[in-house]
């Protein structure tokens, strides 16, 4: 296998596509020429020119509009937004049409495309660039939404999600771009959508975590187990719409604890729909009350304490664990 | 780009006969805000503008196939009986939601899409019904789908702003003023990108031309040479809202020079008017790969929808355009061109007639769509 930073896997997953359908193609501001705002088109406008990779100019309500059109006639694009905080001015597009075609068309047009970039916070950039929107585009029927946490992940995820016939969410972390992982060979390796995976094996409690999350639980796992002996199981959901509840409740119907931990917000958040399905399908299960840790419900302060104090880290899911376990 | 620039500047000496945007002169007031004067609006420069193409006009009617010339005539009565019929069951309460209707514009949906091959890909708003049916589905399939049955066109899950067919090339039927107009241009994204040959006909209101989307795609559609051709039905009113309580700059049309887009006022209440400039938007897009802004002025005689108290205008104001209803236009050329008699006007009548009552049959006999699809089409 090799090891690859997860920027290098999405663009290989992203080459891969585009050598593979001839109706793929790359559209976004600074994608091209630019070789990507954070690199991860790097190489694809030299390789394969402007009819593949497209720069755009800073429209970006227009330039997901081109795509549903686009995706409606029969191509399948791939529509980087340079933040998912910019997507809010093209979420009519992403809500109102590509969510919409499939159903209002009677089952007749159907919306191949994958807006992908990356989500939620990166280094001090404050209230407007920091976002996590995932459970803002979840609420939507009609939408996929994929969060992957590893190079592999984000490889198999994305080729699996260009390959799908749905509008997909592809949420990536600017963080984690430069975080190396194994990832299998070859151009058929792909991962389906709506299937989670347990990043860590665990008996007395389980974390749900996404994203950026994941490496945060992993790190914890490893403390909580060195510190208090208690073995910590990390489930990632990898697909959040789909969401594959069933790894979720039979993580928790073996450990009988939960903690969610996310980057978003904690008000109405993927969180908290978790929590209320594993009410449904596991309460005579949990032996404690299920706990969040989630971004705090403020916008994001520019400060580096600040933004610290507002984000999860390790030492919080920590502190959930430990009250969940009742240590 | 000298060339485009050039080009726009032959169309827009065209618009200047064709229609009086060449005429618009722009005046500043003294609070220093600008405003169109008001001969734009002027229904005797209209009048006077079409007597003097008129016998131009009447000479080349006599080139056109007269077949064409019935059926262009028999959509626009169907068109129009159509949606009267919809007027007459909505207020019975077989139509719920919401239901706009064309009556007024016909000449727009008529003359323009009549020039189109039909693998041509149309798209457009929620005032759907007339350019649905002209695109080729059947009024039966329309009807039902107002009537939220099992027969219309998308199973009664659009209702009336999103008819749609896949089988021909129509994409909508789309509920968010200006909304399509990017899609649309993705659509000539796509005819160029897999060198199809296609031309998209996008259609929208004159008050989608103030959403941030109108401005966006004409910008891209000129950079990436796109074979889209967009009509502006200007009726005259978003809502209850004129166009001059609304837009700055009214001059439609050349709001496309700010891209560099060849662009043509047309009189919208003249189908082959309508029919003529988008042939010329057409050859433009097929064998240049470039788009069109066409305004195309008519005006909406019932409300905005059903709903609609209309207390923002006079009965007077309707009756004077009603004086060149576009149908009865159409109808006297044919007949100065000796096209067609009163006989076969008859007989186009009854046909529509006929057409529509057939469709309530089917409308009316369609079972409800059944509740096992409700969860069917939200993912493929």
């Amino acid at each position: 296998m090799a090891v690859l930073t997860i920027r290098d896997a999405l663009n290989e997953a992203l080459r891969e596509e585009i050598l593979r359908d001839e109706n793929v193609f790359v559209m976004g501001e600074e994608v091209a020429e630019y070789d990507g705002a954070y690199k991860v088109t790097r190489g694809l406008w030299k390789e394969f020119g402007d009819k593949r990779v497209v720069d755009t100019p800073i429209t970006e309500l227009g330039f997901a509009a081109v795509g549903v059109g686009a995706a409606m006639a029969g191509l399948r694009p791939v529509i980087e937004f340079m933040t998912w905080n910019f997507s809010i001015l093209a979420s009519d597009q992403i809500i109102n049409h590509a969510a919409k075609m499939l159903y209002m068309s009677g089952g007749q047009f159907k919306v191949p495309i994958v807006f992908r970039g990356p989500n939620g916070s990166a280094f001090q950039v404050s209230s407007q660039h920091s976002q996590a929107l995932e459970a803002f585009y979840a609420n939507f029927p009609g939408l996929k939404v994929v969060m992957p946490s590893t190079a592999a992940d984000a490889k198999g995820l994305l080729k699996s999600s260009i390959r799908d016939d749905n509008p997909v969410i592809f949420l990536e972390q600017e963080r984690m771009y430069g975080l190396k992982g194994e990832v299998p060979e070859g151009d058929d390796f792909i991962i389906p959508l709506g299937l989670a995976d347990i990043k860590r094996e665990g008996t007395d409690c389980t974390i749900v975590a996404r994203s950026m999350t994941v490496p945060l639980a992993l790190q914890a796992a490893e403390k909580i187990q060195a510190e208090f002996d208690v073995s910590v199981e990390v489930v990632d959901p990898r697909t959040i719409k789909p969401l594959d509840i069933d790894t979720i409740v039979g993580s928790v119907q073996k450990t009988n604890r939960l903690v969610i931990a996310e980057e978003s917000h904690e008000f109405a958040s993927v969180g908290a729909e978790i929590t209320y399905q594993v009410m449904d399908r596991a309460f005579d299960h949990l032996d404690a009350p299920i706990k969040r840790v989630s971004t705090a419900e403020t916008p994001m302060p520019y400060a580096k304490n600040l933004e610290a104090a507002a984000l999860p880290s390790v030492e919080k899911i920590i502190a959930a664990v430990k009250d969940v376990c009742y240590l | 780009m000298p060339k485009t620039a050039t080009s726009t500047k032959k169309v827009s000496a065209k618009a200047g006969l064709n229609g009086s945007a060449a005429k618009t002169t722009q005046s500043v007031k003294a609070n220093g805000s600008s405003a169109d004067d008001g001969s734009y609006f002027d229904l005797e420069l209209a009048k006077a503008e079409y007597a003097a193409r008129r016998d131009s006009q009447l000479r080349s009617i006599k080139t056109i196939d007269k077949k064409l010339l019935r059926e262009m005539l028999y959509q626009m009565v169907l068109g129009r009986r159509f949606e009267e019929k919809c007027a007459e069951v909505y207020r019975m309460g077989k139509i719920g939601g919401f239901c706009h209707l064309y009556i007024g514009q016909e000449a727009i949906a008529i003359g323009s899409m009549m020039a189109l091959e039909p693998s041509d890909m149309v798209i457009t708003a929620y005032r759907d019904h007339v350019q649905a049916m002209v695109k080729g589905l059947s009024p039966e399939s329309v009807l039902a789908e107002l009537y939220g049955k099992e027969g219309g066109c998308v199973k009664g899950k659009g209702g009336s702003m999103h008819m749609f067919s896949q089988e021909h090339q129509f994409y909508g039927g789309h509920g968010i003023v200006g909304g399509q107009i990017g899609v649309g241009t993705g659509l000539g994204y796509a005819a160029k990108y897999k060198a199809t040959g296609q031309v998209v006909l996008c259609f929208f209101g004159e008050a989608a031309v103030n959403q941030g989307i109108f401005h966006e795609s004409l910008n891209m559609a000129q950079l990436w040479k796109l074979p889209v051709i967009y009509i502006c039905e200007n009726n005259h009113y978003g809502m209850g809202t004129s166009q001059e309580r609304a837009m700055s700059i009214r001059n439609i049309a050349k709001k496309a020079e700010s891209y560099g887009m060849a662009n043509e006022f047309v009189d919208g209440m003249d189908v082959m008017a309508v029919r003529e400039a988008t042939l010329r938007a057409i050859d433009r897009a097929r064998n240049e790969s470039m788009p069109t802004l066409l305004e195309v002025r008519a005006y909406r005689y019932m409300g905005h929808s059903m709903s609609d108290p209309g207390n923002y205008r006079t009965r007077d104001e309707i009756a004077r355009y009603q004086e060149r209803d576009p149908i009865l236009l159409f109808k006297d050329t044919l007949k100065a061109a000796k096209v067609l008699s009163d006989k076969e006007f008859d007989k186009i009548e009854q046909e529509a007639a006929a057409a529509v009552e057939r469709a309530v049959e089917f409308a009316e006999n369609s079972p409800y769509p059944s509740e096992s699809e409700l969860l069917t089409d939200v993912l493929v």
